[in-house]
């Protein structure tokens, strides 16, 4: 039994590394296509070859040309080593492996607070500040979906579930959109919250003190999407729990007699868990991605506005970092979905389709 | 037939399938009526005209109706110019051998409870050698007359009343003395010119227009016979048309407009056409199975990996794009999502209907059993999704505009957000320039909502009968 999940595990795991790589091959490919790939490569090159050769005792006392001479017979040389002489198609590969291995090169312009050009450190420290805000973002409205739509599809037809079938459009319109609305009232209007950013400038020094500025940032980002999103949350749950607890299983456990609360419990909850959890994750994974333009609303120093300078600016290492960083959390959060559903779902066997 | 009047009937059983429709008629009508009125390619003109084109509007001024529901009336713009005939406005040029002698007068009747933003003159002057030689007076209702200015002018010039430092010092200097207390703050140009001379002046909070005729005079005089100045006042207003205007004077409902067909084809053909694609790749995945199943679902595994709006960034960064180019990558990147998945589902259920076994038996080929029996049974179900998906697309193609992505030329709602949040509109209180684009997108994507779910409960009716 054990060597059969270790197997299937392996085997999606596999499938789920290949996915990734084409995936980013695909997106070598678009980024290339104006040759900014092959831009980054050369200025990464030719920057440390001439930092190597104006460092070098030996060069000391040569003048301008002579220097500039041996930068270019290097850097020439440095080329032909990476295999610049050879066709795209060949170096594509270069840049798969590099990118795959997470080495991402060094920024065109951006750099990190601490300075640093290298891209892979820009990106991890952008990462948290975004996790932070979405991930406090997706636990809530989790757990209003869950409960509402558990409560409601127990009230199928009352007024209380009619009306959340009449509110259901109002998420037709996004996080960020209900963010300028929010930012009118309580900012500009009420001047009682902050217009944007993570924390007060300065940032206070004290632990406790930094932590509440933060999350009086917090309130208004998280808030937009609360409006926005719980309405179709807890109807496509409640909808979901109706279908589920129409199933012979659960009439027969009413006709048994047992307890509402432990009918949704086992017969309801549990065999709606795994789809629910896919979901979940899944939705935050995505948060992530279709957070630029919240973030850019609020000013949030995260991924997104991160995203969202690079863009502006042509940073296109930045770019292609933060695509495959993309591709490697989805994949991962897939391949630990598959690990939660044989654990979860004693239906699914392993080996099974 | 029945059957087509059975679901109208039912429609119009849910009132926001209604008012969902009647606001998307609304906004066909709005685009029907833009497209014919104002052409795309002279709104695009219009919009990328730069400022000099539109100099007598006045910059970031509140629509309108905006007076309907304030207690103070504020100014529209007044122009007045010496090149048409017009009311208020006198030019008289005198020639003798040695010299022109000009004079110019321009008066209006000034009744607004609010000061002008700006104050401007523009001057044509035609001469041979000798720039004309002009004194600018002004005179209040109370029959002041304040000397605001002596220049010489060239063939095109300007003179920016509101900009001038030097009449603001004088002025101040002037009615500090005339009501024997000192005003202490940096009081403007307009304001001065047009506030009543008592102690409200020295507060702003309080200040007063002071209501009834002024007049602006042009005194001047070139040393040649044959010279001309054709001279143009402008006072600009807080107001201006429907709309309201940007930090560029330019006239925002060119945008609101022509933003409601841009948005409309958008969103719709997106979201049908990504559909549709998605259904016959579904379908093609389902019937044939196999290695094609394989392939196709491998190829939507890729696709699913991708980042969407990552890359459709990148994309709209490298290749600075046309708004349709934009929605073909739009779609390109999309037909291959996630719903791939869900339709292959559903029509590998569809598949196994007698119905579908009959049609093979019948010698229906592959091709048409797709196109004539799985999709026609899917379309239906799906047809309340598609309308949902429509807000969606509606919205892309805003945060494309946005974060400054997307087209360059077109004049959209997005673009106008953009423009307000960069120019920091909500800092500044300029509300109405993020709100009227805003309630665009919000009635565009809540009646297709609206629409959407009430379609839903139509066609999939499985949960009412429990």
């Amino acid at each position: 039994m054990f060597t059969r999940v270790a197997k299937y595990i392996l085997k999606r795991a596999v499938t789920l590394l290949v996915t990734v790589v084409i995936a980013v091959y695909v997106t070598i490919w678009i980024a290339n296509m104006g040759g900014y790939v092959d831009e980054i490569i050369k200025s990464d090159i030719l920057l440390s070859v001439s930092q190597s050769v104006r460092q070098n005792p030996l060069y000391r006392g040569l003048n301008e040309t002579q220097i500039m001479k041996i930068i270019n017979e290097i850097y020439d040389n440095e080329l032909k080593k990476i295999g610049f002489d050879k066709p795209f198609i060949y170096r594509s590969f270069i840049y798969l492996r590099d990118a795959i291995t997470l080495s991402l090169g060094r920024a065109l312009f951006l750099s990190s607070d601490s300075g640093s050009k290298n891209v892979r450190i820009i990106i991890l420290e952008r990462l948290p500040n975004t996790v932070l805000l979405f991930t406090t973002t997706q636990m809530i409205l989790f757990f209003i979906g869950l409960f509402l739509g558990l409560f409601l599809s127990r009230r199928y037809g009352s007024f209380l579930d009619r009306l959340s079938v009449l509110l259901a459009p109002l998420s037709s319109l996004p996080g960020w959109f209900y963010g300028i609305f929010l930012i009118l009232i309580f900012a500009s209007f009420l001047r009682l919250l902050p217009y944007g950013g993570m924390v007060d400038i300065p940032p206070p020094t004290d632990r406790l003190a930094y932590a509440l500025s933060v999350l009086k940032h917090m309130i208004l980002p998280v808030l937009s999407w609360l409006i926005a999103y719980s309405f179709i949350n807890v109807y496509v749950r409640r909808t979901f729990f109706l279908m589920f607890s129409s199933e012979d299983y659960v009439e027969f456990a009413k006709a048994k007699g047992l307890p509402d609360s432990l009918i949704q419990r086992r017969y309801i909850l549990r065999p709606t868990l795994p789809p629910i959890i896919t979901d979940f994750s899944l939705t935050l994974i995505g948060s992530w991605m279709g957070a630029i333009i919240t973030e850019r609303v609020f000013n949030w120093p995260g991924i997104g506005s991160l995203f969202y300078a690079a863009s502006v600016i042509f940073d296109t290492p930045v770019l292609v970092g933060l695509v495959v960083i993309y591709a490697y959390l989805l994949a991962a959060t897939v391949f630990v979905l598959e690990f939660v559903y044989v654990l979860l779902d004693p239906r699914i066997r392993a080996g099974g389709t | 037939m029945s059957k087509v009047k059975q679901a109208l009937s039912q429609l119009l059983l849910y009132k926001s399938a209604l008012i969902g429709s009647i606001i998307i008629l609304f906004l066909v009508g709005v685009s029907i009526y833009t497209i014919i009125t104002l052409p795309y390619e002279e709104a695009t003109r219009l919009w990328r005209a730069g400022e000099q084109y539109w100099l007598d509007n006045p910059r970031n001024a509140l629509p309108s109706w905006m007076n309907i529901f304030s207690q103070k009336r504020l100014p529209e713009t007044i122009v007045l110019t010496t090149e048409k005939a017009q009311v208020g406005v006198s030019k008289a040029i005198v020639p003798t051998e040695k010299f022109s002698i000009i004079k110019i007068k321009f008066s209006f009747n000034y009744e607004y409870d609010d000061f002008p933003s700006e104050i401007n003159l523009f001057f044509k002057a035609k001469f041979n050698e000798s720039s004309p030689y002009l004194t600018i007076y002004w005179v209040k209702p109370n029959g002041d007359q304040i000397n605001l200015k002596t220049l010489l002018v060239s063939r095109e010039d300007r003179y920016y009343v509101s900009g001038d430092e030097d009449v603001a010092k004088d002025l101040r200097r002037y009615i500090s003395k005339k009501i024997n207390v000192t005003i202490e703050y940096e009081t403007p140009v307009t304001i001065l010119l047009f506030a009543q001379e008592d102690a409200s002046i020295l507060n702003p909070d309080t200040v007063k227009v002071m209501k009834g005729t002024y007049e602006l005079l042009i005194d001047g005089i070139a040393f040649e016979s044959n010279a001309d100045l054709n001279a143009k006042l402008v006072v600009y207003g807080k107001v201006y048309g429907l709309a309201g205007t940007d930090h560029y004077r330019r006239d925002l409902s060119i945008a609101l407009l022509w933003g409601t067909p841009i948005a409309l084809s958008f969103g719709v053909t997106a979201s049908v056409t990504i559909a549709l694609i998605q259904m016959f790749i579904g379908a093609i995945s389902a019937w044939f199975g196999g290695k094609a199943d394989t392939v196709l679902q491998r190829v939507t595994e890729v696709f699913m990996i991708l980042p969407f709006l990552p890359l459709l960034i990148m994309i709209s960064t490298f290749y600075k794009f046309n708004i349709w180019v934009l929605l073909a990558v739009v779609i390109a990147l999309t037909v291959f999502g996630s719903g791939v998945k869900n339709y292959r589902a559903i029509f590998l259920q569809v598949k196994e209907f007698p119905y579908v076994e009959a049609a093979r038996a019948y010698g229906a080929g592959n091709l048409r059993i797709i196109m004539f029996y799985l999709i026609p049974k899917v379309l239906p179900t799906m047809i309340p999704s598609i309308v949902i998906s429509v807000a969606d697309f509606v919205f892309l193609e805003a945060a494309l505009a946005i974060l400054g992505l997307g087209d360059p030329l077109a004049p959209t709602w997005g673009k106008i957000i953009d423009d307000a949040y960069t120019q920091g509109a909500l800092y500044k209180g300029l509300y109405y320039w993020v709100l009227q684009p805003s309630v665009m997108l919000a009635l565009t994507s809540l009646s297709f909502a609206m629409l959407g779910f009430a379609l839903d409960k139509i066609f999939n009716p499985r949960l009412k009968e429990m």
